[in-house]
């Protein structure tokens, strides 16, 4: 018996480990990404030969990033490069990462700094001077380091209503920041925190452009009045938010400029953005100090600001193109005006106050 | 795992002094080998990246400078922060485990029906994104949620609900394994001696099970310790842990000082309390366990036990019933289309690939965390329960087993961005290694694998080892006839444990993750990152399809049976 039990005891783990290292060569191989799992573009011909000749350039972004493949594709046929793009994180984390490996480069080329982080991986020297065929209109350019990093899109931030709420109240919504600490629109608004959300940060941003020294006593108001300050967008947008939440109980949300255009319904949104209320983060592009490979991270920063791509940033990442032909989504023409004067704060106030500011401002919110 | 007890066991005074030196010597030797490769794989994935990161904190312009660092550790904010993370985690384990425990017994010992599928669900909060999970609870306790009128919403208790709902399954699982194969005889006997159930419960079972408890306790404590997303959704941004701190000043402020003495701080704390567990792990009376006992028919006495698991689970089910109902709403009516609309990549979803694709994508990088975890913690499993025969031995054993566990301990953004400034030349260039991510969830199964086998293991009495050993089989083979038997079943559920860890692992892996090959979490945040009523319900349907799949692997693994070793 209990030669039977031993046997039996030693085929199956044995079995069981065959059969997980066999799972495991499909799972090695097959998971793997790097050129050569990299699918071959559709002409692969022509292209595999020539993505030898240029090699493989290599994207570091964050997590939201996503473009068509058909896009990609077409890049990767015209230029001969083989495109390879490393996503994860947040824009602050895209940030410290290309800040921390200045010396020594993830990637070729990056995308995904915005204006309130720009001027932590600059001063650190992690990007090259880039010169692009086409030239971003002056508004979205970088006060200092415009020669590093090129503007491909913009988000405003922007407090957004739930006018269709308001409507069945028969109250009218609010209009700008002051309106905020109005008692009639007493617990009524919900924001993500500026400590925790990048929207977060951008409306505390606004706040601070609007009311400068005096930006502590607007949020003690803001608190007095009953805002409920929460973690993430999503948080309060889907928790909080009357036109996004099951049963949310707030109309007054922070989230973008693009937002109604995600709650029509009948030929109208039931959502606006307050356009006095907003904050512009742009997101830059720019080739790496050191990259393996800086011709093709230029062709890649130039890609990016082309027809197609930037006709395609507002359906791939929920942003508006930066270059003034770019094609804009109907719903978006219709439902999602952008802001013409948006609260500015430069990259250098922001970095030199960023600390200091979020640690007033969690004293602030947790009085 | 408990060498002080079995050391005391039964020692004959050797009468070959010499030769037994010799021996010690040679077994010291076969440890430190055997030993080599898990400390290697520690030593570099975890060690060196870990170190890394925090001497950028130490080192300011090429010069060593730890005054910086000291003085951010005699902070106020910091001493709130670190002893706000200590009592909620401490709170919370203590729930997880009183929670806990009655479950474990119900669904090991007890023949109720279905439980091998309850079991299998247990796992489920596990893998769900907590994202998800803080919405999910945010609809029930917010202000106009059904439990909205408790004003639960943004406090410490809502995030000790939280803590507990995502660890309440490791104590069942862990504790529940020991339980299964725990000797009933002793207990029988005390019964029968005439004492109660209370009694036998305090003086034989609890004592039995204490390694069991305490490891699982300890892996709790770790992981509410260095929770992150449930912290910052349920308790709003007024509550700080270490780790959200540590993410806040590495990536917002880029305060790397500050951030080093915050990782600094940690290790300590968690060395401490690992020290702690491991005294408190160490039985004063290892029983042979090599009876699996059948599990028993429910009688009325048990109604208790079984009352407090329905109880339980009846409120673990609350948040993922909301998660369901959400996923199946439409507009203002019910249906299927949130399921539909994940089967295809769509033009202007956010979706990036088919949910099959990243289901996939996430079942492969599990397979490859779960062997990787089951290699590593396997070999480090043995190597702690093992015999000890001298002081120095001990020591190593034990300080073999808190290594393991460290990786629980330290935040992931430490380690993560550790990743990126210290593997970055040959020979150990990895951080573009598509095996990254595996390993990184492999680090973090690894510690749930040895805790789930190191009581069976410790439990098995050494003589069956020595009796083997004296009729000449090997040590492979002794490991085979002995311990196998046993740990089978244990070995598969502490894989099935890493699997479903490293499906529903998410820091590492959005820090880690590239866009071709996304896994299913990364795709439900991004799904729920963006404004549409369709991208919310597409979220809430892919996590559903998440719990789904975990649970019915994890009901296959349960199945999976040696013949004629561990059934019943």
């Amino acid at each position: 018996m209990v030669h039977v039990h031993v046997r039996a005891a030693l085929a199956s783990p044995v079995t069981a480990l065959v059969a997980a290292l066999a799972l495991t060569g499909c799972s090695l191989t097959g998971g793997g990404d790097g050129p050569t799992a990299t699918e071959p573009p559709a002409s692969s011909e022509t292209s595999s030969g020539a993505s030898q000749e240029g090699g493989t350039v290599v994207l570091a972004t964050h997590e939201s990033f996503h473009l068509p493949k058909r896009l990609v594709r077409s890049f990767e046929a015209e230029t001969g490069y083989t495109l390879e793009v490393r996503a994860a994180g947040d824009a602050g984390t895209l940030a410290t990462k290309l800040s921390l490996t200045a010396d020594n480069p993830i990637a070729d080329a990056a995308f995904g700094i915005d204006n309130t982080f720009a001027s932590r991986p600059l001063g650190e020297g992690a990007f090259a001077e880039v010169e692009t065929t086409a030239t971003p209109p002056e508004e979205y350019l970088l006060p200092e380091g415009s020669d590093r990093l090129v503007p491909v899109d913009s988000a405003s931030v922007c407090v957004n209503v739930d006018t269709a709420w308001f409507e069945a109240e028969g109250l009218e919504p609010p209009q700008t920041l002051d309106d905020l600490v109005d008692p009639a629109y007493a617990d009524l608004m919900v924001t993500p925190g500026a400590s925790t959300s990048s929207p977060g940060m951008a409306f505390f941003l606004a706040t601070v452009a609007a009311y400068g020294e005096d930006w502590q006593d607007y949020w003690s108001d803001l608190l007095a009045n009953g805002v409920k300050v929460v973690d993430g967008w999503e948080d309060a947008y889907y928790g909080d938010f009357t036109a996004g939440a099951d049963n949310g109980t707030r109309p007054i949300v922070v989230s973008y400029d693009s937002s109604p255009a995600f709650t029509v319904s009948g030929g109208r949104s039931t959502t606006a953005a307050l356009l006095d209320t907003c904050f512009r983060q742009v997101e830059y592009a720019g080739v790496l100090e050191g990259a393996d490979n800086p011709a093709g991270a230029e062709a890649l920063v130039d890609w990016m600001l082309s027809d197609e791509v930037q006709s395609a940033l507002p359906e791939s990442m929920y942003v508006f193109p930066v270059m003034p032909d770019a094609e804009i989504p109907a719903d978006w023409a219709e439902f999602a005006p952008q802001p013409t004067d948006p609260y500015e704060v430069s990259p250098e106030e922001i970095a030199a106050n960023r600390e200091q500011w979020l640690t007033e401002w969690t004293d602030v919110v947790s009085r | 795992m408990s060498p002080g007890a079995r050391g005391r066991v039964h020692r004959p005074p050797g009468r070959h002094g010499r030769a037994r030196h010799g021996r010690a010597g040679r077994r010291v030797a076969g440890l430190l080998l055997l030993a080599a490769g898990p400390v290697l794989v520690l030593g570099v994935l975890f060690v060196l990246p870990v170190t890394g990161m925090i001497a950028e904190g130490f080192w300011v312009d090429g010069r060593f400078a730890p005054g910086a660092v000291l003085e951010v550790l005699s902070r106020p904010r910091v001493h709130r922060v670190a002893w706000f993370t200590v009592w909620t985690s401490g709170v919370a384990t203590l729930l997880a485990v009183v929670l806990g425990l009655p479950a474990a017994y119900a669904l090991h010992r007890l023949a109720l029906p279905g439980r091998s599928a309850v079991r299998a669900a247990l796992l489920v909060p596990f893998v769900l994104p907590t994202v998800v999970v803080g919405v999910a609870f945010r609809q029930l306790l917010g202000e106009g949620g059904p439990l909205g009128f408790l004003g639960l919403d943004g406090t410490p208790v809502a995030i000790l609900c939280g803590l507990v709902f995502f660890n309440v399954a490791v104590v069942v699982r862990t504790v529940g394994v020991a339980w299964e194969s725990l000797d009933s005889r002793p207990g029988q006997a005390a019964a029968a001696l005439g004492a109660s159930p209370w009694q036998v419960l305090r003086t034989v079972t609890l004592p039995a099970l204490r390694p069991a408890i305490v490891g699982a306790a300890s892996i709790v404590f770790l992981f509410c310790a260095t929770a992150f997303g449930i912290v910052l959704t349920l308790g709003g941004v007024r509550y700080a842990t270490v780790e959200t701190e540590i993410y806040l000043l590495t990536t917002t402020i880029f305060d790397l000082q500050a951030a080093a003495a915050l990782s600094v701080l940690q290790i300590v704390v968690v060395l401490v309390l690992l020290a702690v567990a491991a005294r408190l792990r160490a039985t004063p009376d290892p029983t042979a366990q090599r009876v699996v006992a059948p599990a028993r028919v429910v009688r009325r006495s048990d109604a208790p036990v079984v009352l407090a698991t329905v109880l339980v689970l009846a409120a673990m089910l609350l948040p993922i019933l909301t998660l369901v109902l959400g996923s199946l709403s439409v507009g203002d009516g019910w249906g299927l289309d949130n399921y539909r609309a994940l089967t295809t990549a769509g033009d202007d979803q956010a979706l990036l690939v088919p949910v099959t694709t990243a289901l996939a994508t996430s079942l492969r990088t599990a397979v490859d965390a779960t062997w990787m975890a089951l290699l590593v913690g396997v070999t480090v499993s043995v190597l702690v329960t093992r015999r000890s025969h001298s002081a120095a031995e001990r020591r190593l054993r034990s300080g073999l087993d808190g290594f393991f566990m460290l990786p629980l301990g330290v935040s992931a953004v430490t380690l993560g961005f550790g990743f990126l400034i210290t593997l970055d030349e040959p020979p150990l260039d990895l951080r573009d290694s598509p095996l990254l991510v595996p390993m990184a969830q492999a680090l973090v199964a690894l510690p749930l694998v040895v805790r789930t086998l190191t009581p069976v293991l410790g439990g098995v009495d050494d003589r069956q080892r020595q009796a083997a050993a004296s009729l000449g089989a090997s040590a492979w083979r002794t490991f085979v006839t002995v311990d196998l038997p046993v740990a089978w079943k244990p070995m598969l559920a502490a894989g099935g444990f890493a699997f479903a860890a490293s499906l529903g692992e998410f820091g590492a892996t959005s820090f880690l993750a590239r866009d071709t090959s996304p896994t299913l979490p990364v795709v439900i945040f991004r799904l729920i990152g963006h404004p549409g009523e369709m991208n919310y319900g597409m979220a809430l349907a892919a996590s559903v399809v998440l719990a789904t799949v975990t649970a019915l692997v994890m009901l296959a693994v349960e199945r999976l049976r040696v013949p004629g070793v561990g059934a019943f």
